[in-house]
């Protein structure tokens, strides 16, 4: 699975609040559209620090990086970047 | 506050512990001469009980239900494995800290084996039982109706996860169907005991870490800059009593929370994003802005989330690292379809 499959199916198997037969496109905004409910905002932030050993901090945690699967993926691989880049050459 | 922790769990070993005689060798068991009245005198002040023991589960329960006390102990842990890993699977269930518990059991074995995972909890010997009501540490400075009733509260928890783990389809069905009823009010004089408790109490959900004492929330109740707010909490399985508080500063131009906490019994529901959302609004409504006191504390961070993704920033930091965050009002989420929300 890619990252944003893995994205994908951690917010519909879990954090799920919204009807069987909605589709949630890649750029929806998934706290607003109500996709995402406040309360498990918390566990979607664990999800991407524990499947993708991230650690996320203060300054990463903003609607900016999580608001949507897109944004969610793109945080990621900016994270896997920076660490690629720091660890070049060792 | 003291600086001896209060214990909100015990957890007892039964053969030999709670009762005379080891169950697994078809001993006559009886209970220790008093132990019951210690256990309901505890659980009358707000403490929950619980086990780990060493044992078969049907055959243990069966005894205690014979007994006539197994309802007064929470997700018990009646099996063969570590009692370190009974313990952290209890503290799992009730979503409590692991210092605020205390072990009791004959063994020395046992009580060495749970203190070497986890030195946060108090092993105990279990002889000195009786002694147990007079320990500081099992003795809440408050003991409020919502204490009295805890233990109620947590079983009413416990069924609610069966449900939610047996329950199929979209969580907001689910969400939905439990039929949540929220009241925001202003506090009034029968709140602030409770309140007191909430803070002293709430460690993972409370935003600055810090505690209040009655005497210091009954001056802010009565301050005309201060609004002093609290959160009730009904279900279809019952009520959860008090849950949440927030005591906001009045400013010129902003509505300043000085202290935001919840429960750790409704971290799942969304309720702090709600009191933040009715805190909004109502600072709109004077046509002023929203800042908020927050300190990481090790333990919060989910509060820090909580404003983060309610669109809250960080624009200064004070002294003794605390973080001000502000919130310009220009996106207010709406409440939750799932949540009954009445505003008195």
């Amino acid at each position: 699975m890619n990252i944003n499959d893995k994205i994908r199916t951690f917010i519909e198997s879990n954090l799920l609040a919204f009807d069987d037969d909605l589709t949630i496109n890649d750029d929806d905004n998934i706290f607003e559209s109500g996709f995402v409910d406040s309360s498990v905002a918390m566990q979607l932030v664990l999800f991407v620090e524990e499947e993708f050993s991230i650690h996320v901090t203060d300054e990463d945690l903003d609607l900016v990086n999580f608001s949507s699967i897109n944004r969610i993926v793109r945080f990621i691989q900016q994270k896997e970047q920076q660490w690629n880049s720091s660890h070049e050459g060792r | 506050m003291t600086d001896q922790k209060e214990i909100k769990c015990v957890v007892w070993d039964l053969d030999n512990t709670l009762w005379d005689g080891v169950l697994i060798e078809g001993d006559d068991l009886r209970l220790k001469p008093g132990i019951i009245d210690v256990i309901k005198t505890l659980d009358q002040r707000g403490i929950l009980h619980s086990i780990a023991s060493k044992n078969d589960y049907g055959d243990a329960m069966q005894k205690l239900r014979e007994f006539k006390v197994d309802n007064y102990f929470l997700y018990p842990e009646i099996n063969w494995s570590a009692k370190s890993k009974s313990i952290a699977t209890i503290r799992e269930n009730l979503n409590i800290g692991m210092d605020t518990f205390m072990f009791i059991d004959d063994e020395p074995y046992e009580r060495d084996e749970v203190r070497s995972e986890h030195p946060d909890v108090i092993c105990m010997e279990s002889s000195k039982y009786s002694e147990l009501p007079s320990y500081p540490s099992l003795n809440p400075r408050f003991i409020t109706k919502d204490s009295k009733k805890r233990r109620l509260m947590y079983l009413q928890d416990q069924e609610r996860k069966r449900d939610e783990t047996a329950f199929v389809g979209p969580r907001k069905e689910f969400l939905s169907s439990l039929h949540i009823h929220l009241t925001i009010r202003e506090a009034v004089l029968e709140d602030l005991k409770r309140a007191e408790e909430l803070t002293v109490r709430t460690n993972q959900l409370n935003a600055t870490g810090k505690t209040y004492s009655y005497d210091e929330l009954k001056m802010y109740m009565t301050s005309t800059g201060h609004r002093l707010m609290v959160c009730e909490m009904i279900d279809k399985y019952g009520s959860y009593g008090t849950i949440g508080l927030a005591l906001v500063e009045i400013l010129n131009d902003y509505y300043h929370i000085n202290l935001l906490l919840m429960s750790c019994r409704v971290m799942s529901l969304g309720i702090g994003t709600i009191l933040l959302t009715h805190i909004m609004r109502e600072a709109r409504k004077e046509g002023k802005k929203v800042r908020a006191d927050f300190k990481h504390t090790g333990r919060n961070r989910t509060m820090y989330v909580t404003f983060k993704f309610a669109n809250f920033r960080e624009v200064m930091t004070g002294s003794k690292e605390l973080i001000i965050f502000e919130n310009n009002l220009d996106a207010i989420q709406k409440f939750p379809p799932y949540v009954n929300i009445s505003i008195k």
